[in-house]
């Protein structure tokens, strides 16, 4: 099949049942209302199951019935969906529950707006729910990434057992861009057989129970020691990034998603007017990238974190760079596009000296 | 020698976690039994609730999920869509799924999901100390009705059998009781029945049952049982509120 032409959030609905997702739960949200659309259509035609659920809130404890019951299933919202979910969420990582969630985020707080924004970096990056867990968070910048992350995120979820979040913005799950199916990049996993999981007892021994209730404080505390070696050995395998002129670069631009596309271009015109300009692009959010800025801390005169929020992510370039350089940040909130202009001042600052 | 009496294999050697004189362990025996005898408990899977039957996954000798508060049909409709010939209930009680739960159990009754919902009513939030339930009746004492439910500030108790029976999707509803041997007997055969329904295909089963609370009630457990047929049954009329089964057993 030769590339064909697809809206983000049809791109990722359609990675998904390639992904082998045949149980997808959800509830309408602009701007994510063309995954609800293309899984309502596609599902029957490959014997898969799309419900719509009467609220986000109950969209994620099906997630999590069926994610418990072995399936690989999906849901996907937007903001006050997301923010919604955060207890089914809570649950779903305590009881150690594979799934994949889709975020098409949109302008916020409250009921805010429906244009993409990245004003959820905290809550998916910091967890929004209750009680010590991480989520793995994945920021793809084009509809073929979104593609790639979704097949990729269904086998993370189901290697570390689970949920594992797409964290994409309402540009880009409106906008149209060629995507290949068939050369979706894929990790080589040997991913584990679901024996936990709640298919009723047939000859089994034992009772499989999906739980996140431990009474007994010793005993939960053991769990979270077991759901953090989890995390660390996520922290080992699972960071993703893109470094582009790097090497020699003054100043680097930290972005993600969306707003990443918009500094590759401000950088292009950057090093055009001859400013040597580079780009660090996080694409797991968590585990967030710490060695691009270990490998620049020493080189750069600073950093400018973009982000079409107030300043999410920049707080963890903080922590990644140990402050020994400037990190600069400049965003917008509520789906307004940070200016190409005052991005390329702003650099002009930096490498000028500015702290 | 004749074995004549065994525990039924549908409950975990696990001792229960409820108060004495708390008819929870009546009902959970009763559902084992249902399940053992129709022979479906090597594919079935519960829900446990949040509230005193919180523990539920460890007493029930199947697969267990144990849900978020109000969620267990959620939980329950997401098994049932992936293993659509598997045996699929929740275990609720009143707080669980007359209050935080009532969006997801009108929905999963009005999408008519295959599974089966045991309700225990006991008119109050047992495992939190004793508060009011939606289901607590008006003039009864709680921990957060001290001078007896109101009807001008709390409105007044549901009737969630009657409600979710008026709902096409339902297959089974009944109200049933067990302050004695002929209502555990008739509650028995109702949980059957919806378990049958859930096994013909039939949509959604619902099986409430008055229930004790000695504890929060301050009532000895004899006292319990004849205030659930004094007081709870007049307000909560016992008796089959949907039936669409083939032939009721």
């Amino acid at each position: 099949m030769a590339k064909v032409l697809m809206k983000g959030n049809e791109a990722l609905a359609e990675a998904a049942i390639q992904a082998g997702c045949r149980h997808y739960f959800g509830y309408p949200i602009t701007p994510q209302n063309e995954v609800t659309a293309y899984m309502a259509k596609r599902m029957p035609e490959v014997g898969g199951v799309f419900l719509q659920a009467e609220s986000e809130v109950s969209a994620i404890n099906m997630v999590y019935g069926a994610g418990g019951a072995g399936a690989r299933v999906m849901t996907s919202t937007s903001s006050p969906g997301l923010s919604l979910m955060q207890e089914g969420i809570s649950y779903l990582a305590g009881a150690q529950v594979p799934c994949v969630i889709v975020n098409i985020m949109r302008g916020g707080p409250g009921l805010g707006d429906i244009q993409g924004a990245q004003g959820d970096y905290f809550q998916s990056t910091k967890g929004g729910g209750h009680g010590d867990y991480k989520l793995i968070v994945l920021a793809p910048s084009t509809i073929q990434e979104m593609a790639d992350l979704v097949q990729e995120a269904f086998d993370i979820a189901d290697e570390y057992r689970n949920p594992v979040v797409i964290l994409g913005d309402g540009m880009l799950g409106q906008m149209m861009e060629p995507v290949d199916f068939e050369n979706v990049k894929k990790t080589k996993r040997n991913l584990p057989e679901k024996t936990w999981a709640t298919t009723g007892r047939g000859n089994r021994e034992h009772r499989n129970v999906i739980n996140s209730l431990y009474i007994d404080p010793p005993v939960l505390e053991k769990h979270n020691y077991v759901l953090f070696e989890k995390y660390k050995r996520a922290e080992q395998n699972e960071v993703r990034y893109e470094m582009v002129n790097c090497d020699d670069a003054e100043v680097i631009l930290v972005a993600y998603g969306t707003m990443a596309r918009v500094a590759k271009n401000v950088m292009n015109i950057a090093r055009r007017e001859g400013h040597k300009v580079g780009l660090i692009r996080p694409i797991s959010l968590w585990p967030f990238p710490k060695e691009p800025f270990k490998k620049t801390v020493d080189q750069v005169k600073g950093y400018l974190v973009v982000e079409m929020s107030m300043g999410q992510m920049v707080e963890d370039v903080q922590l990644a760079t140990e402050c020994k350089k400037p990190v600069h940040f400049y965003g917008r909130p509520a789906g307004m596009i940070p200016e190409p202009s005052v991005m390329l001042e702003k650099i002009k600052q930096i490498a000028g000296g500015a702290r | 020698m004749a074995v004549v009496f065994e525990k039924t294999k549908g409950l975990t050697d696990v001792p229960f976690s409820y108060c004495p004189g708390c008819t929870h362990g009546i009902i959970h025996r009763l559902v084992a039994e249902a399940m053992e005898e129709l022979g479906v408990l090597d594919k079935a899977i519960g829900v446990a609730s949040v509230g005193c039957s919180v523990f539920a996954y460890e007493f029930f000798n199947c697969d267990m999920q144990q849900a978020a508060h109000g969620r267990a049909p959620a939980v329950a409709t997401g098994i049932k869509r992936v293993h659509p010939d598997k045996v699929v209930f929740t275990y609720q009680g009143d707080g669980d799924l007359a209050a935080i739960g009532t969006a997801e159990i009108v929905h999963a009754a009005a999408r008519g999901e295959n599974i089966t919902v045991i309700f225990v009513n006991n008119a109050n939030y047992g495992m939190t100390g004793g508060q009011m339930a939606p289901t607590t009746l008006i003039g009864q004492e709680t921990l957060t009705t001290p001078y007896g439910r109101k009807a001008e500030v709390n409105g007044y108790p549901i009737r969630m059998s009657e409600m979710l029976s008026t709902l096409e999707g339902v297959a089974y509803i009944e109200r049933t009781a067990v302050y004695d041997v002929k209502h555990v007997i008739q509650a028995k055969k109702a949980i059957k029945n919806a378990f049958l329904a859930q096994i013909q295909k039939k949509g959604f089963s619902m099986i409430e049952v008055l229930s004790t609370c000695p504890t929060n009630w301050g009532m000895t457990p004899v006292e319990a049982l004849k205030w659930v047929k004094d007081q709870m049954e007049p307000y909560y009329p016992l008796g089959v509120y949907k039936n669409t089964l083939e032939e009721v057993k």
